[in-house]
């Protein structure tokens, strides 16, 4: 498969005959009226599950898909259509109505699509994808994962393992003249386990992945450092207390309960909500949101990271863009028609599902920076608490800002000692308020293993988070024990 | 264009061809579904349009069989060269796979017979303009905004729209086709009082065009949504009644449909294993699923494997009488499919209810609230805390504080917790105000005690 820059726009130009003539004309149609811009996103995706349960891998599966979206912007206005059957005639048609927002005739006439440039990163260089590897080969790390799960721990019952890869293509050809390409691997592999002791049932799960190649998983034995913690975490739940319920001082641990940013500072940062207005965090830049110990960044820029991308899914190069510094809120995430209307810069945030998608801001790999405090001494602080260090997904309402998730693995703080596990705790707070009650930030960042998927407005886009550990003053945890 | 990427039209004829051809090229058995369908919608905003998109779409997916082990694959790319590579792939991964004993097709004696109308189509859906679309959300908007002062901003208003062509073959012999056309819109205004701001929505979705609820109606009930949320506050954590609002309800059938799926149950990732002929919920409780409403959300003629669909109780007075399953699903649990068979392109097989739905009570919602000293009337969750291996459930909660019967105040960043084998037990009342909204529904209920966690 194609690996770089160019191959992306021959992988179109040759499969389906599209050349930089036929994409000026579609331009040309779908800019006809007036318009401020136009584009063309063309997409080729191949998928690949493999999944064990029960001892068998009984089931192998295989996506392609491959479309175009043509989108129009006038103003504030979106025009969109798309079609799963790429040809001339059928994109003309898509432009014709994108373009049916904007209302009078038009006098712009688009830039010639010029030469392909060149992605300003090259944060994924793969040179096998994971789908390209024998299928035998990946049949047989499913086994190997499951006989090693079970070996664990006798009370192990069941072993789900999944394997999901996928390469994509994506071109992106715009009314400004440029065209740029991208190919995206990215796979995930994942393990839970059912364990059972005197009729008591609990689930473990872990995995990791990203934009790498198969020797990610099996190099250093990694998927059997996934099985261990899936075996881990589902023993330890047998054993775990009802969550408490009610106020108190939360500890979250370093790497996947960066969730919280994800939820409480992310999406309320998002440019559509910021522009509408709609967002708790709307008008808000220059103010005070979190403690001087708070610096968040979104970085789409971190090489096979799962939540970076050399060039958003409108063609523009991602970056890092500072959120919160020591507190004070500096920027928004923007796509291009919010960054247009808002008059502020381009972050590289502007992704989407697929070529049957709009283009949203949309979120990388949003992480917290590393604090000075020692992860000990943080627990040590603690009278009387939760230390939650794994979470399954979280929710929030962007207008109130009101936010949730939910712990898969935590326990109870006693005197600055962890105590004792307890299972089902949702924690519950407040975006533009839960960053001024983080009293301590440890020194000991750490980013997630790869598995975040963010779903908006029906859209779900691969992510990361990243979190050191910290302490959050007065946060409220759903239990049962009250 | 180059000649070998022409795309085919779907058709049943294509459909066994292509079986004909897997079996050609060493499959045993398998089945085919593809779909087809003209996709719509539009967002407005503050009186103007500000998104809008249209497209048509096809896709096909294949299951093929090498003895007792399978594969399947898909594509949007639906060309003989496409077609053939489709099959190649599939019976080289189908080979690769595990022989698994249960696996395979349903029995050809079980198939669906004939291919009852349950008048799924509308053909407004070919006729109603885009600009009477726009009109609907516009005018739900503006409805919305226009009902009250503190309303001073929109997420927005929309209309959508999809039809389309649903066929499946199988080489058991069974081939069939289906239309349908769905049909939906919906507002989220947003309101502000004291420099707070809440948003809520609502909406109304059919298969019919002329059965949509108006655009006034939907705005004024998302307008009186909101302005209800304002000034919300959370409460002192205790243990009280919480009475679901049918949204809400309906959110607990829809965990209790995912614990009752075959696959859940015999992975033993469901806490409801084993529990056929048991009292799993209150008495007051008998859930439905009906797939056979003329005209309904979730109705169809077969299900995806071809077979009958029907009407069942799934829980009667308390009593669980059916789980949801395939072919698959129940082999291994030794029960016969209850015609639950549910494939996206794409997807591997599973299950999904049809309407499913609980049956409605005696009670009016306004006597449910009443019968609440202190308590919690629930309007909206967030989050996903819900774990169906042990039933353990927390979410995210707003609602409205219930005061000696009535409603008082607006409650937010409250949890609810509990666990469902015991809330389904605790359902203490059902209302008599149960409106088939969506695939699944319910009337309002009452669950006697949960633990609301605030302050």
């Amino acid at each position: 498969m194609a690996q770089e820059f160019v191959p992306a726009k021959s992988f179109f130009d040759r499969n389906f005959g599209i050349d930089s003539q036929d994409l000026d004309k579609v331009l040309a149609t779908a800019l006809a009226r007036k318009a401020d811009y136009a584009d063309l996103y063309f997409e080729y995706r191949k998928n690949e599950g493999i999944s064990l349960e029960e001892g068998l891998v009984k089931n192998c599966s295989q996506s392609t898909s491959n479309g175009v979206g043509v989108r129009v912007l006038s103003d504030a206005k979106t025009g969109y259509a798309f079609t799963d059957d790429i040809t001339i005639e059928n994109l003309e048609v898509a432009a014709r109505t994108a373009q049916y927002i904007a209302q009078t005739q038009s006098s712009q006439v688009p830039v010639a699509v010029g030469q392909p440039q060149q992605a300003a990163h090259d944060l994924y260089p793969v040179k096998t994808t994971v789908t390209n590897v024998p299928l035998k080969n990946k049949i047989s790390l499913l086994y190997d994962i499951d006989k090693f799960a079970r070996s664990l721990d006798p009370r192990v019952k069941n072993v789900f393992v999944s394997l999901g890869s996928e390469d994509k293509v994506m071109l992106v050809a715009s009314s400004q003249g440029w065209v740029i390409g991208d190919v995206q691997p990215l796979t995930r592999l994942n393990v839970t386990c059912i364990v059972e002791e005197s009729g008591n049932r609990q689930v473990g799960s872990f995995g990791g992945g990203g934009r790498v190649e198969y020797e990610f998983f099996v190099g250093k034995r990694e998927y059997e450092r996934y099985a261990r913690e899936a075996v881990r975490q589902a023993v330890l739940n047998l054993s775990a207390r009802n969550a408490p319920a009610g106020t108190m001082d939360v500890v979250l641990g370093p790497g996947w309960p960066g969730i919280l940013l994800h939820e409480a500072i992310g999406h309320g940062l998002e440019g559509d909500f910021n522009r509408k207005k709609t967002s708790a965090f709307s008008d808000r830049i220059g103010q005070r949101v979190g403690s001087e110990l708070c610096t968040v960044v979104d970085d789409g820029t971190i090489p096979s990271r799962r939540g970076s991308i050399n060039v958003d899914d409108e063609g523009t190069p991602t970056h890092r863009t500072t959120l919160i510094e020591n507190g004070i809120l500096k920027g928004y995430l923007q796509d291009r028609l919010n960054s247009g209307l808002m008059k502020m810069p381009l972050t590289g945030n502007g992704r989407r599902e697929s070529y049957a998608h709009i283009p949203m801001p949309r979120m990388t790999n949003t992480f917290m920076l590393a604090g000075k405090d020692a992860p000990e001494d943080i627990i040590q602080s603690v009278k009387k608490g939760l230390y939650a260090v794994s979470f399954g997904g979280g929710q929030v309402d962007i207008t109130n800002g009101k936010f949730v998730f939910s712990a898969s693995e935590a326990y109870l703080i006693e005197d600055g000692q962890v105590t004792h596990p307890v299972k089902g705790a949702t924690l519950i707070g407040n975006g533009p308020d839960v960053l001024t009650r983080v009293s301590m930030v440890g020194s000991d960042l750490k980013l997630d293993e790869g598995v975040g998927t963010c779903g908006k407005d029906g859209q779900s886009v691969p992510v990361g988070v990243g979190l050191p550990t910290i302490k959050i003053d007065g946060l409220t945890v759903g239990g049962t024990t009250h | 264009m180059k000649g070998n990427m022409e795309r085919l039209d779907l058709s049943q004829e294509l459909a066994r061809d292509i079986l004909a051809m897997a079996q050609a090229k060493g499959a045993s058995h398998g089945d085919v579904v593809m779909v087809e369908g003209d996709s719509f919608f539009v967002t407005v905003r503050l009186g103007e349009v500000e998104k809008i998109s249209q497209a048509q779409e096809k896709r096909l997916g294949l299951r093929l069989f090498c003895g007792s082990s399978s594969a399947s694959a898909s594509t949007s790319d639906i060309s003989q060269q496409a077609i053939q590579r489709l099959i190649d792939d599939t019976v080289i991964m189908a080979r690769a796979t595990a022989e698994d004993p249960f696996s395979g097709l349903p029995d050809a004696s079980l198939l669906a017979r004939d291919i009852p109308d349950r008048d799924l189509l509308d053909d407004a859906a070919r006729s109603v303009s885009v600009d009477e679309k726009i009109a609907i959300a516009l005018a739900a908007e503006k409805t919305a905004m226009d009902f009250d002062p503190r309303i001073t901003n929109s997420e927005g208003a929309d209309f959508s729209n999809q039809f389309g062509r649903v066929i499946y073959a199988s080489s058991q012999g069974f081939s069939g086709e289906y239309q349908g056309s769905t049909f939906g819109h919906s507002v989220a205004p947003v309101a502000s009082q004291d420099g707070a701001m809440q948003r809520d929505y609502w909406y109304s979705s059919n298969r019919k065009f002329a059965r949509l609820d108006s655009a006034k109606s939907v705005g004024e009930r998302a307008a009186r949504r909101v302005l209800r949320r304002l000034g919300a506050r959370k409460v002192k954590t205790c243990e009280v009644p919480v009475v679901f609002d049918p949204d809400m309800a309906a959110s607990l059938l829809r965990n209790l449909s995912s614990a009752l799926s075959g696959y859940s149950l015999y992975k033993g990732a469901s806490f409801l294993n084993g529990q056929i002929g048991n009292k799993i919920a209150s008495q007051v409780m008998t859930v439905w699923d009906d797939g056979t409403i003329p005209g309904a959300l979730g109705s169809k003629p077969f299900d995806s494997e071809g077979l009958p669909i029907t009407k069942k109780a799934v829980v009667e007075n308390g009593e669980l009488r059916s789980y949801l399953l395939d072919t698959y699903s129940g082999k291994k649990l030794n029960m016969a499919s209850t015609g639950n068979a549910s494939r996206s392109v794409g997807e591997p097989p599973g299950v999904a209810p049809t309407n499913f739905y609980l049956a409605p009570g005696p009670r009016t919602p306004g006597e449910i609230i009443a019968s609440v000293k202190q308590g919690l009337y629930l309007t909206e969750t967030i989050g996903f805390g819900v774990n169906l291996v042990t039933g353990d459930y927390s979410r995210g909660a707003a609602g409205i504080w219930i005061d000696n019967g009535e409603l008082a105040f607006p409650v937010e960043e409250v949890t609810i917790a509990g666990n469902l084998k015991e809330m389904f037990q605790n359902i203490e009342m059902v209302g008599n105000d149960l409106e088939m909204r969506g695939r699944i529904c319910a009337p309002t209920l009452k669950i006697s005690q949960m633990t609301v966690a605030g302050d």
